[in-house]
This record gives structure tokens, C-alpha cells and sequence, in this order.
């Protein structure tokens, strides 16, 4: 298997164990880091792609760079509000935050 | 070369996968932040050393931080030394599961067998100074505009996390002012 | 002086410009937002003006000026400005009637608070429904749809703190978004089957003669032609937004809003916009026609919805006590009669009702705010009465614009672009009953604006508000009287012997004829409006009215006939007994999914039989207990049964994102990746 295809591979599995954590983990903080996972994940790919890819540009590193500084400020925000719903449920299981249940 | 992305490979998917299961809160940040610096050195392995710099800057230094910080002020109890979560309900776990597992039935082989066109040889380079011409030249405009999220979604978190006040209360939950008089009251 | 195609962007720029002041300028500043509001209002009255000299210099010219938005791939997406007369008409009015209302809205809202808030609004409404009136680009057009929309949601939920008004603006957003979603569908039909947004794009445009031949020759299942099909997904869109039949039940709620905004919507912006689209896209809707084997024609459809709602605004507006609801209802019925004009295929004669109509609607809405006002916000018109004395000016000119709306004959203007839309409907070869229902609402129109002017004007004051009512300031009777001599003296514009309007709006001849031609109808018609004033004066105007808890003279006389229209035909709670019980169908099965889908085995089996049981008992319910009164309990009960699909938690959400992810992925390697 080719480099590409390795780095591909690993992105995939850190993916999916992020997506797993996304959809399993009661907890908003570790809900938050499964997309955090995911993300990086993505960001992978296109350092794969920049690295092995037929190449002539550089987008895909700039493109990471963004990813980071979104993710940050993501991070940033997601955990206020975890931290919000915590004030408000005594709790952070992600099943609190229920309100538009029908 | 390939030993040591194997190496790095390996560190990620285990830090990760413990830390995703792991029924503790602080446990699973710290290992998260070893799945960072692996990444980390996946990209300076890749060549990207801006980009693992920064992943590391701004992951294990910054993300962290404020993982931890949310950690510790969401805890039960001043004194509670572990932050344990509360088991999910099985059918979550098997439902969650299964979608999971769709999406990497589907993704793993397509992975595996696409038909890429790959470079041989070595992988391009991209220096410091290269990165910031291009910040400053055919991305300026998106430079601006994530500059403009940052700031947007630090006051927007500062807003959520801050106490809740008095002066908070919605002003308009006084009822109606009464202002025009509809149909629908039939004079009895 | 004229102005270029290229310089159209101009006409709606102003009033944004002056939107965008209002809504960033201080909260607590009143004079500046006006100011601005008032200033890109004049400005984009003498652009248009100049537009419109522009565009008369050669009425069948279309000018356009196009750009392009971006690429993508090898495609470009292409928007441009188009001038014509029926743009430049329009831009004339729309601006015209803004600065009126904006004007009058000076005075009318001079408690208010938020009033700066207001004139943002209204100028952003303003320039919306400019931007829609000057694209060459459906895809632009449908962006200002959109903005429209929004604008209209701001302005009649502008007194939020009521619940009504809140309600109402979800209500007119809602509905109108229904219609929003055929429009949609029907833009990218057309955007798929011709490869152009544009309307006009020397032959490769969407509404060129060439392309319109190869959409109708392409036929679909059941020998539609295409064009058939995206000329009724473009007609629901309109529909939606100038209240035709199944969509109107919006219009009437926006009542809520400040008087001044439904004088706006009823007159020249909102609801202007669907006969405008309509009109704009004439070409497209009358493709199909000469086609003998196409089943169904859309402009069939379009006159069939007309009629409908003709009839049934005029029918409603009966039986209103609220004096704007009675307007509202009105306005509903002449939309119809445009889209009636439309329908046999005289969308001149649609556009010349529509200028018509904007003025003297204005007139009459305006006219209602100034009662409204002078009365302390008194607008049940059993609390009224004896205002003719006491209000002189504004009782003169709102006579005026009833006689307008009724169609009084040779003088006003209403006569006019009436009698060209029944003698177009006349002629309509495919059948007679629009032009029957064209006639029946010319009766019921006379007979609820007498029933109206008598009720408030005429009488004994009934109310507090009514006995110590005064004249409003000058700031309202002046564009009162503007609007008085426009709904008076327009009409004068497009007589069928000299029909200098409708010359230029068609671009080419129009046929002229004397008015021997159609004076059968004219005196047929005239009949029919003394009739219904003549009806109107022997229920509420022999016997006036003296007690505002007395019975309304209708309702005595056929009780049964007036509370099914005071309960406006019991439309709402059908709507809510249909679709409401659709929902609650589509809300079982979603949840019979949810739950077959992901619960365990055992549990499924268990939430099966449960669903079953649910089914069961509804199909008992909904089986045994069809009656009327039961159908609030059905909406609630459908409610919750939807609600139940709803279970408020984001990792169940997430898991029905991922699996539709995965079978979306299945299907693009199933259909070969590109």
C-alpha cells in the first residue's frame, strides 16, 4: 500500500473513532473532542494530499492552517456552551439538552 | 521513513480510541492532547513543519487548556477527585455503533482502492516565507475573514460562559400592549 | 435625462443604502433614519423616472446589461439588469407609493420607539422589491423574492411584543415559504432544462423565443410540456406571495403590522411581486398554448386560482368587522382578478389593474390608518361611525378610493382597468365561468365597500374613540390627497379608445377599440356596481347602526350564511384537519422508522406494537370523529404525534446524519463516480 493510501487509511480510522465518540459518549466535552478528532482527521488528508497529491499548488497547507484557527475558535465556543449548560442542567450530559423535544 | 509514520500511526489511533473510551473525563483529555502531538509529528513527517508547529502550538498548548479548564469548573463537586461519566444506555452504544460502522464500511475500502495519481519522489517544500505570501497575497481576503470569526466567536464565548444577570431577563415578557383589537372578540 | 440599463443597479441601491443607515444608526435616533429613509426613496423615485423615460423612448426594446456572479468549472452563472416599460412602470410606482407611506408613517408612528428601527425596514422592503423589478436573472429575482419575504416577516412582526403580531409574521413568512418552495423548484428546472438564468440574453435567454420553443416541444409523462410544468411551479411561488387561493389565508393576519406596512404590502410591494413574476415571465406561461395536445395549459390553471380567488376575498370581505381585515380581504379578491387577467392571457391588462389598484389600496389603507389613529387604534368597525363630519379630508378621499375599488363607472380609475380585465375574461375562449365569477365579485365588491363606508363615516359615533375623533396631522393627509387624484385620474391612462398604457407596456400595437365596443359590458358591469350599493344601503344604510353590541343587519336576516363567513369559510381549521392530519401521517411513519431502525430487537418489536396500536387508534379517531369540532383536537393531537419524531436529542440526530451520509455515499458509487 502507497504512502497516500496509509495516510488515507489512518484518517479514515482516526475519523470514524471520533465519530464513534460523537455518537456514543454521553459527555458534551467528549462529544466536542470526538469533532475536534474528526477535524483533525480532515486536516490530514489534506497534508496527504499536499504531500503525495500531483502537487503544483500549495492550497492544501493554507487550508489546514484555517482548519486550525476555525477549530479553535469552534473549541472555544463549544465549550462556553458546555459550560453554559452546566449552569443551567448541573449537568453535561449531552441528553440535557433536550428543550425541543416534542 | 514508513517505520517511523507507522510509529506515529499507531500512538494516534491508540491514544485515540483510549481516550474516546475512557470513563474518565481528565484521562481522556490527556490522552487526547498525545493524539495531538502525534499528529503533530505526522505533519512534520509530511514535510509540513509550519503546520505541525502550529498543531502543536495551538492543540496541545491552546485547545487543551481550555478542555481542561471546562473539565474542571463542569465537576459535580468542589472536592470530587475524578470526573467520571455516567454509562451510556446500551441500545446508544449498539446504535451509535452500527451508524458508525456504516460510514467506515464505507469509507475504509473506498479508501483503500482508489485509484490515485501519486508523486513519486520527494515531497514538495514550502518554507515559512512562502506561507506568508501567500496569506498575505491570494488568501488576504480569507485571512481577514477568519480573523473576523475568531474574534466574533471569542465574545460570542465569553457571552455564553459569562454569569447570567439580572438585566438579562427579556424585557418583553409583559404581555401584550394591546395596541390594535382583533376580530375575534364577538360582542356578547 | 434617462438612465441605461447598466445603471438600473442604481434604483435599488439607493433605498438600501438608506436601510442599511436606518438599521445600524443608534437605537434612540429618530430623525436621521428617517431622513435617510425619505432621501433614498426620493433619489429612487427620480431614478426610476428616469428609467422610465428611458425605457419609453422605444417601448419594444429590452435592454439589458448582464455580468457575471462567478464560475464555476466551465459554467458561468450570469446575472444582469433589464429594462422595459413594464420594469420602468413598476419601479415608478413602487417608489412612489414608498414615499407616500414612508411619509405618512412620519406622522403615524410619531410615538413610537423604535421608529428609526421602522424606516430600515421599509426602505430595506423598498429596495427588495426594486431589485426584483429590475433583474434580468430568475435567480436574482428569487433572491429579492426572498429578501422581500423577509423584509415583509420584520415589518409585520415590527410590534413583536404582541403575540399576535409575532404570530402573524410567522404566519406570513410561513405560508408564503410554501409557495417559495414550487418557485424554487421550477427556477432550477428552468435553470436545468435551458442553461440560462437570464430572462433575456439575445436568444439563448430563458423567456427568448427559441429556447421557449424547445421547452414546450419537450414533453413529459403524460404529455405535459416542460414548459407547462415550471410555469405552475413559477405560479405557486406566486401564489404564495400575492395570495391566491390556497395560499391567501396570510394575507389577511398581516393586519397586525403598523397600518402604513399593510398599506405597503397591499399596494406595491409584497403582493405586487407575484403578478409582477407572473407578468415578467408571461412568455414562459403562454408557451404552451398554441400546443392543441398538451392536456393542460398553465395559464388554464392560473385564470381557474383567479377566479377562485376572486370570488371567495370578495365573499369573506363581507362579513369582517375589522376595518383593515375587510381591505385585507378586498385586496385578496383584486389579486385574484389580476391573476384572472393573467389566466385568459391579458397580462397588460393584469398590470394596468395592478398600478390601479396599488393607489387606490394604498388610498383606502392610508385612509384607514388616519381613522385608526384619530381613534386611539379603534379599528372594529361596529365601534365607529359619524366620522364624515368630523373627519372631512380623510372621509373625501377615502370616498374616493371606494369608488375606485367598486368601480364606479367613467370617472375613476378602477373602472378602467376593471373593465379591460372582464373584457379580456370575456373573451376568453376556454370557458366562461372566470368572467361569471369576474361579474359576481363586481356585485359583492360594491356591496361590502358600501357596507364599509356606511359603518365607519355614517351613523351615530358608537365608540370612546369614535366621539372625540379629530383630523389627522398634515403629514397624513397629504399623501392622502396625492393618492386620491392618482386613483381618480390613472385610469385615464389606458382607455380602450386611447390606450397609450397599455401601448407601451405591450412594446407593439394593441388593438384599439371605440367604446361602443364594450359598452354592453360597461353598462352590465355599472348595473352590477349600483346593485351591490344599492344592497349594501338596504342592510346598513336604511337603519343605521346605533349599538355596537346590535346584530349586523346580514346576520339577521341569513344567520347561518354570516357565521360561516365571519369564520372566513372555516378554512384555517380545514387546513388543519388536511395537512395537519398528512403531517401527523408523514410524523408515524418517521417514527415508526426511528424506531424499527434503531431500537434493539426486542425493543422494536415492542415500539411495533405500539405503533400499530397508535395507527390503530387514530384510524379509529380520525375514522368515527370526522366533524368539524373535532378538529382542533386532531391538530393537537397531530401535533404531538409529530412532536414525538422530535426527541430533542442531538446524538439521535447525529446518527440519522451519519447513515444518510453512508447512503448517499452508496448511491454516488452505485451511479459511477464522475
Amino acid at each position: 500500500m502507497s504512502p497516500l493510501h496509509l495516510c488515507l487509511l489512518l484518517s479514515t480510522v482516526l475519523f470514524c473513532i471520533g465519530l464513534a465518540a460523537v455518537l456514543v459518549r454521553t459527555s458534551a466535552i467528549l462529544v466536542l473532542l470526538g469533532v475536534e478528532l474528526m477535524l483533525n482527521a480532515a486536516n490530514l488528508n489534506f497534508i496527504a494530499f499536499w504531500r503525495y497529491g500531483p502537487g503544483g499548488d500549495d492550497t492544501g497547507v493554507i487550508f489546514v492552517l484555517f482548519s486550525i484557527a476555525v477549530a479553535a475558535a469552534e473549541a472555544a465556543v463549544g465549550l462556553a456552551l458546555v459550560i453554559a449548560l452546566h449552569r443551567h442542567r448541573r449537568t453535561i450530559a449531552l441528553k440535557a439538552a433536550n428543550q425541543l423535544r416534542g | 521513513m514508513s517505520l517511523a509514520f507507522l510509529a506515529l500511526a499507531l500512538v494516534c489511533v491508540v491514544t485515540a480510541s483510549a481516550a474516546m473510551i475512557s470513563r474518565n473525563l481528565i484521562h481522556s483529555a490527556l490522552l487526547l492532547v498525545l493524539t495531538w502531538i502525534g499528529l503533530a509529528g505526522l505533519y512534520l513527517w509530511a514535510g509540513a513543519d509550519f503546520v505541525g508547529f502550529s498543531q502543536a502550538i495551538v492543540y496541545v498548548g491552546g485547545v487543551s487548556m481550555v478542555v481542561l479548564f471546562a473539565v474542571l469548573l463542569t465537576r459535580r463537586q468542589r472536592d470530587e477527585p475524578l470526573v467520571l461519566i455516567p454509562e451510556a444506555g446500551v441500545g446508544r452504544v449498539v446504535a451509535g455503533l452500527a451508524a458508525t460502522f456504516w460510514v467506515a464500511a464505507l469509507l475504509v475500502p473506498a479508501m483503500v482502492v482508489a485509484p490515485l495519481v501519486q508523486r513519486a519522489g520527494p515531497g514538495p517544500t514550502l518554507t515559512v516565507k512562502r506561507i506568508g505570501e501567500l496569506l498575505a497575497g491570494p488568501h488576504l481576503v480569507a485571512v481577514l475573514v477568519v480573523g473576523v470569526i475568531l474574534t466574533v466567536s471569542l465574545i460570542g464565548a465569553l457571552y455564553l460562559a459569562a454569569p447570567v444577570t439580572a438585566e438579562d431577563q427579556p424585557e418583553w415578557d409583559n404581555g401584550g400592549t394591546g395596541r390594535d383589537r382583533g376580530n375575534q372578540e364577538e360582542p356578547s | 435625462m434617462t438612465l441605461s440599463a447598466s445603471l438600473l443597479w442604481l434604483i435599488p441601491a439607493t433605498p438600501l443604502a438608506a436601510s442599511v443607515f436606518g438599521l445600524f444608526a443608534p437605537r434612540t435616533a429618530r430623525t436621521l433614519p428617517i431622513a435617510g429613509a425619505l432621501l433614498g426613496l426620493v433619489a429612487a423615485l427620480g431614478l426610476s423616472v428616469a428609467a422610465l423615460a428611458g425605457a419609453l423612448v422605444d417601448p419594444a426594446v429590452r435592454a439589458t446589461s448582464d455580468f457575471a456572479w462567478f464560475t464555476f468549472g466551465a459554467q458561468t452563472l450570469r446575472l444582469g439588469w433589464l429594462l422595459d416599460p413594464l420594469a420602468g412602470f413598476m419601479c415608478v410606482l413602487v417608489t412612489l407609493i414608498g414615499l407616500l407611506v414612508a411619509l405618512f408613517s412620519t406622522a403615524y408612528l410619531r410615538h413610537d420607539p423604535r421608529i428609526g428601527r421602522f424606516f430600515g425596514f421599509l426602505s430595506l422592503f423598498v429596495a427588495a422589491m426594486l431589485g426584483l423589478l429590475v433583474t434580468n436573472s430568475l435567480l436574482l429575482l428569487f433572491i429579492c423574492w426572498e429578501l422581500v419575504g423577509l423584509a415583509s416577516y420584520l415589518l409585520i412582526g415590527f410590534w413583536y411584543e404582541r403575540p399576535a403580531a409575532a404570530a402573524a409574521a410567522k404566519k406570513a413568512f410561513i405560508t408564503t415559504r410554501i409557495g417559495d418552495l414550487g418557485f424554487l423548484i421550477g427556477l432550477v428546472w428552468l435553470h436545468q432544462a435551458t442553461g440560462s438564468a437570464l430572462f433575456h440574453d439575445g436568444g439563448a435567454g430563458a423567456l427568448d423565443a427559441p429556447t421557449l420553443a424547445r421547452l414546450s416541444s419537450t414533453l413529459l409523462p403524460g404529455g405535459w410540456a416542460v414548459s407547462t410544468a415550471i410555469g405552475l411551479l413559477l405560479f405557486v411561488g406566486a401564489a404564495g406571495k400575492s395570495g391566491q387561493f390556497p395560499l391567501h389565508v396570510w394575507l389577511p393576519d398581516a393586519m397586525e403590522g403598523p397600518t402604513p406596512v399593510s398599506a405597503l404590502i397591499h399596494a406595491a410591494t409584497m403582493v405586487a411581486a407575484g403578478v409582477f413574476l407572473m407578468a415578467r415571465v408571461f412568455p414562459l406561461m403562454a408557451a404552451d398554448q398554441g400546443l392543441a395536445t398538451v392536456p393542460f395549459h398553465a395559464l388554464t390553471g392560473v385564470a381557474v386560482i383567479g377566479a377562485v380567488t376572486a370570488l371567495l376575498g370578495a365573499v369573506l370581505a363581507v362579513a369582517q368587522n375589522d376595518i383593515k381585515r375587510v381591505l385585507a380581504y378586498s385586496t385578496v379578491s383584486q389579486l385574484g382578478y389580476m391573476m384572472l387577467a393573467i389566466g385568459v392571457g391579458s397580462w397588460v391588462a393584469a398590470v394596468f389593474h395592478l398600478i390601479t389598484h396599488a393607489f387606490f389600496k394604498a388610498l383606502l389603507f392610508l385612509g384607514a390608518g388616519s381613522v385608526i389613529d384619530a381613534t386611539h387604534h379603534e379599528q372594529d368597525l361596529r365601534r365607529l361611525g359619524g366620522l364624515a363630519g368630523r373627519m372631512r379630508v380623510t372621509f373625501a378621499t377615502f370616498a374616493l378610493g371606494t369608488g375606485a375599488l367598486m368601480g364606479l363607472p367613467f370617472v375613476f380609475s378602477g373602472f378602467w382597468s376593471k373593465e379591460a380585465i372582464l373584457h379580456a375574461a370575456e373573451g376568453w375562449t376556454v370557458s366562461h365561468l372566470p368572467f361569471a365569477a369576474g361579474l359576481v365579485g363586481v356585485v359583492l365588491t360594491a356591496f361590502y365597500m358600501t357596507r364599509l363606508v356606511l359603518e365607519v363615516f355614517f351613523g351615530k359615533a358608537r365608540g370612546e374613540g369614535a366621539a372625540h375623533a379629530e383630523e389627522s396631522p398634515g403629514l397624513m393627509r397629504g399623501p392622502l390627497v396625492v393618492l386620491a387624484v392618482a386613483a381618480v385620474g390613472l385610469g385615464w391612462l389606458g382607455l380602450p379608445n386611447w390606450p397609450w398604457l397599455q401601448t407601451r407596456l405591450q412594446g407593439g400595437d394593441w388593438p384599439v377599440h371605440g367604446l361602443g365596443e364594450g359598452f354592453g359590458l360597461m353598462v352590465v358591469s355599472t348595473a352590477l356596481v349600483l346593485l351591490g350599493i344599492g344592497a349594501g344601503w338596504w342592510w346598513y344604510g336604511r337603519v343605521k347602526r346605533t349599538d355596537a353590541r346590535a346584530l349586523d343587519p346580514l346576520a339577521r336576516s341569513w344567520p347561518a350564511v354570516h357565521a360561516a363567513l365571519a369564520g372566513r369559510l372555516w378554512l384555517d381549521e380545514l387546513y388543519a384537519a388536511t395537512v395537519g392530519r398528512a403531517f401527523a401521517m408523514l410524523a408515524r411513519v418517521a417514527a415508526f422508522f426511528d424506531r424499527w431502525v434503531w431500537g434493539g430487537a426486542v425493543e422494536a418489536a415492542g415500539r411495533t406494537a405500539e405503533t400499530v396500536g397508535q395507527v390503530n387508534r387514530a384510524v379509529d379517531e380520525d375514522g368515527l370523529n370526522a366533524g368539524f369540532d373535532n378538529t382542533s383536537e386532531h391538530l393537537r393531537g397531530s401535533g404531538r404525534r409529530y412532536a414525538k419524531a422530535q426527541t430533542g436529542d442531538a446524538q439521535s440526530y447525529l446518527r440519522v446524519v451519519a447513515i444518510g451520509l453512508a447512503v448517499v455515499g452508496v448511491l454516488l458509487l452505485w451511479g459511477g463516480v464522475r
